[in-house]
């Protein structure tokens, strides 16, 4: 029977939470890195015991942690376990550099963005939020970090090095940060074209490579955002999350900070698909595993009120792709929740029916293994959770 | 012997319990301990210090003999204190958020 892993991040450590493939009674190990934030866990899809992990602190920096037995051990990238026993055989501390490019030979790598006075601001590294390994190569994996700029490993996370066309692409000095920080969210791999890949930066936009990374463009067209001085400009927009289902992957989907929208392009033109949904307002968007239109959605009331309109958390599904949106609600508070659902807190497994799965900054770890249509708890009571990812497991 | 005192989440970093013990030519100072620090326990790099201005990061502090010495010249001679090893050098996280 399949085995389902959840990778859940919180402020305070990681959590691995395990079931049969029933995905009714759940194994809780953890907290692994214990009063790190751990802002991303994810594992690679071609070795599934092989996991990346972003452990950070606003005191003492970056962590890169990696595991290659499904997260029973963790070790800095560049060492197996044994070498480590020695001081000597302590690894360099190069899987936690991650320093911008600054060569001339590699583009134009900016050295400012837009600082929140209006003036430019040199970019700082802060952290990484998010790490996506490659579909084909356990040893390639991708780091989306704050200040917003996309990075690469080769070799497992030993070492890191910046794909600087997208920071030094023309829109570079009209970037700036969102309440959250001028970080990058999010980063799709084309299942279909190696060469494609999505990513996304709060408060700039969607971004899209057709090169493997070497040059950038935004992919904003159809976005409107009241919050900035033309709401219809190429770059500014705080794009909290976008999603596709593998099948279809020029089927865009994207929760912005207000809108949820859609692009049947590969992101050149959006539309809005909010419809009739509570509040437009949110941060995660999914797909389900086996119907590439059906979506979801978790509505917060505002930007400023983080917490499910009239204390109700409700998911949101559409079966076609956006505009008709269903509530569900079976197994999730009704009344007096004020939780938050983060942008990189929701996931779903390929299991039939397909599993959902999110956290909330709460600490509960809901989940559905039908599909949305009814919710438990599987855990109530984690620190304020980050991100969750999910391994379905032969 | 320089004795340097870790906060807990870089003890486990390192897998060091308790004090580290350092060998620090003379003059001992701030950046010679680090450098040395780092050296023997790599995986300490970038967080006590920016990886590439060598930067004190903003919320870890250096106390020696009852002093703050975070705003001191990483080039100053450490107290007698310090060189000897009868005192240690303090790695601590600043109390700052939760």
């Amino acid at each position: 029977m399949s085995k389902i892993r959840l990778l859940v991040g919180t402020r305070k450590g990681a959590f691995i939470l395990t079931a049969d493939g029933t995905r009714k009674r759940w194994k809780i190990s953890g907290p692994h890195f214990a009063g790190w934030e751990i802002y991303h866990i994810k594992g690679s899809p071609v070795d599934r015991d092989r996991i990346y992990t972003s452990q950070t602190s606003a005191w003492f920096g970056q962590i890169i942690q990696r595991s290659d037995d499904g997260g029973k051990t963790w070790n800095p990238p560049g060492k197996k376990p044994e070498d480590l026993m020695t001081p000597e055989g302590m690894p360099k501390g190069e899987s936690n550099m991650f320093v911008y490019d600054a060569s001339p030979e590699t583009g134009k790598p900016l050295t400012t963005h837009q600082w929140y006075d209006g003036t430019q601001h040199p970019w700082e590294f802060k952290r990484v939020w998010h790490l996506e390994p490659s579909l084909h190569n356990p040893d390639h994996v991708y780091a989306g970090v704050e200040d917003a700029a996309i990075f690469e490993s080769t070799d497992g996370g030993k070492s890191w090095h910046e794909l600087a066309g997208l920071r030094g692409s023309d829109t570079g000095p009209k970037w700036q940060p969102g309440a959250g920080g001028l970080c990058l969210h999010t980063i799709l791999l084309d299942p279909k074209n190696p060469q494609r890949m999505f990513i996304a930066i709060s408060a700039a936009g969607a971004f899209r490579t057709d090169d493997g990374g070497k040059t950038w463009r935004p992919i904003n067209h159809g976005l409107h955002s009241q919050y900035i001085p033309d709401p219809a400009a190429e770059v500014g927009h705080c794009v909290h999350r976008i999603a596709m289902h593998p099948s279809r992957p020029s089927t865009l989907f994207m929760q912005k900070h207000w809108d949820v929208m859609r692009s049947d392009d590969a992101g050149d033109l959006w539309q809005e698909v909010s419809d009739n949904l509570p509040s437009d307002f949110g941060f995660p968007i999914d797909v389900h595993a086996h119907e590439p239109e059906t979506i979801y959605v978790v509505p917060i009331k505002s930007d400023s009120e983080h917490y499910p309109p009239s204390g109700r958390l409700r998911v949101y599904r559409s079966r076609t792709g956006g505009n008709d949106w269903e509530a569900l609600t079976k197994g999730l508070p009704q009344r007096n929740c004020y939780v938050n659902v983060l942008r990189d807190a929701m996931s779903v497994d390929s299991l039939e029916p397909c599993g959902v799965y999110f956290g909330t900054t709460g600490g509960q770890v809901y989940a559905s293994a039908d599909a949305g249509d009814n919710w438990k708890p599987i855990v109530r009571d984690l620190p304020a959770v980050l991100s969750v990812e999910v391994q379905t497991l032969p | 012997m320089i004795r340097v005192v870790l906060p807990p989440h870089l003890r486990t970093l390192a897998r060091v319990d308790g004090e580290v013990e350092l060998e620090v030519p003379a003059p001992v100072t701030q950046r010679l301990v680090l450098d040395a620090l780092e050296t023997r326990y790599p995986m300490l790099s970038g967080t006590m210090r920016d990886h590439v201005t060598q930067l004190r990061r903003p919320l870890v502090r250096f106390f020696a003999c009852g002093e703050d010495l975070s705003h001191e010249s990483p080039d100053s001679p450490l107290p007698d204190a310090i060189a000897k090893g009868s005192e240690p050098f303090l790695v601590i996280g600043a109390i700052a958020g939760g």
